[in-house]
């Protein structure tokens, strides 16, 4: 007897749930945030006593001016030469006076590596475009993953990027730290 | 012999097709797009195109971020074309950004407010000075877990 059990009309369901998805489509987003994630130095106590100074030569400053044009170690720098410049500056292959020294140390998983001192001392201008900084933040982040993947290559036979087991990502990372120093703001050449 | 049976039954002229697990199916990617998507939060006043870089890292987990937008206002006839600060859905100043963050920092759980991350969506035409003083901000309340948003691309040369 068909006629005692009728269904119930659900053709309208269809429509009703298509008009939450829709409203569900425009109100949220799916992008995925990302970008360059750094570490900001804590605020400096003023009663804490000096950092010891770091020698000349294992910083490499690397200044940004109001009108974009990049100094490298006091020469005129260019954005396109920034990456192999600091990661020739990091490995220091020629062992040269000027450049950074270098120390064993001992990480675990990897065993005896060798450690640059070399610090890059990126410094901005308050004209500096933001483009630009992170144009510069980006190639100098770059030289640093060349490196740990050169490491990684040599070590485990993986690339840097490419390595999933979250140890040895982390022994990478304590033998090539991201050694990006970011001077106190000051104005330089000013408006 | 299976063939013939088979044009038997394909023989009944213009069948209803039965539509019942439409609305299940449909309900299927309404959970899909639920679970995958956020819920847009503010809206934007400032204009906010973001630079690209090739070094990107992905923030694996949203509810630990905390957004700061900085870039010239959308509606420049009223608000002129001078960078400025937004938080959640309105306009502030330099000095609003620590309360910012301390409300921020109470609206997790305490033992995820070391992991917390500061993303900072800024134009692209943004002079450094503006982002400078942010992070002098961000500083002074112990917020040094940072994020530059960038989108995939080659850098500007």
């Amino acid at each position: 007897m068909a006629r005692m059990n009728p269904e119930i009309n659900a053709g309208s369901m269809a429509d009703i749930a298509f008009l939450l998805l829709v409203f569900f489509l425009v109100t949220t987003t799916m992008d995925v945030d990302t970008g360059l994630r750094r570490l900001l130095p804590p605020p400096i106590d003023p009663n804490a006593p000096e950092p010891p100074p770091v020698r000349e030569r294992n910083v490499m400053v690397v200044l940004v001016d109001m009108n974009d044009r990049l100094l490298v170690r006091g020469e005129l720098g260019d954005i396109r030469r920034l990456r192999e410049q600091t990661k020739n500056f990091i490995q220091n292959p020629t062992n040269d006076p000027n450049m950074p020294a270098k120390f064993m140390d001992e990480i675990e998983l990897l065993g005896e590596v060798e450690r640059s001192r070399g610090v890059v001392s990126l410094q901005n201008d308050r004209g500096t475009s933001y483009e630009m900084y992170i144009a510069v933040q980006n190639e100098l982040a770059a030289a640093f993953n060349d490196i740990r993947n050169e490491l990684s290559m040599e070590r485990f036979g993986v690339r840097f990027d490419q390595l999933t087991d979250p140890d040895l990502v982390d022994a990478i990372r304590r033998a090539v730290p991201l050694a990006i120093s970011e001077a106190e703001p000051k104005d330089i050449g000013g408006r | 012999m299976i063939k013939g049976r088979f044009k038997q039954e394909s023989a009944p002229k213009s069948q209803k097709i039965n539509t019942a697990s439409l609305p299940d199916i449909i309900f299927m990617l309404l959970f899909f797009f639920m679970v995958t998507t956020t819920m847009r939060e503010t809206t934007l006043f400032v204009r906010n195109t973001l630079p690209s870089a090739t070094e990107i890292q992905k923030l694996e987990r949203k509810s630990l971020v905390s957004f700061i937008y900085i870039g010239p206002p959308i509606q420049s006839q009223i608000f002129g074309t001078e960078p400025r600060i937004q938080l959640n859905d309105a306009f502030a100043n330099l000095n609003e950004i620590a309360g910012f963050i301390e409300t921020e920092r109470l609206a997790r759980p305490e033992a995820e407010r070391p992991l917390m991350i500061t993303s900072m969506k800024i134009d692209r035409e943004t002079k450094m000075g503006i982002v400078t003083d942010v992070k002098q901000e961000l500083r002074l309340v112990n917020a040094l877990n940072i994020n530059y948003s960038t989108i995939r691309g080659e850098v500007a040369r």
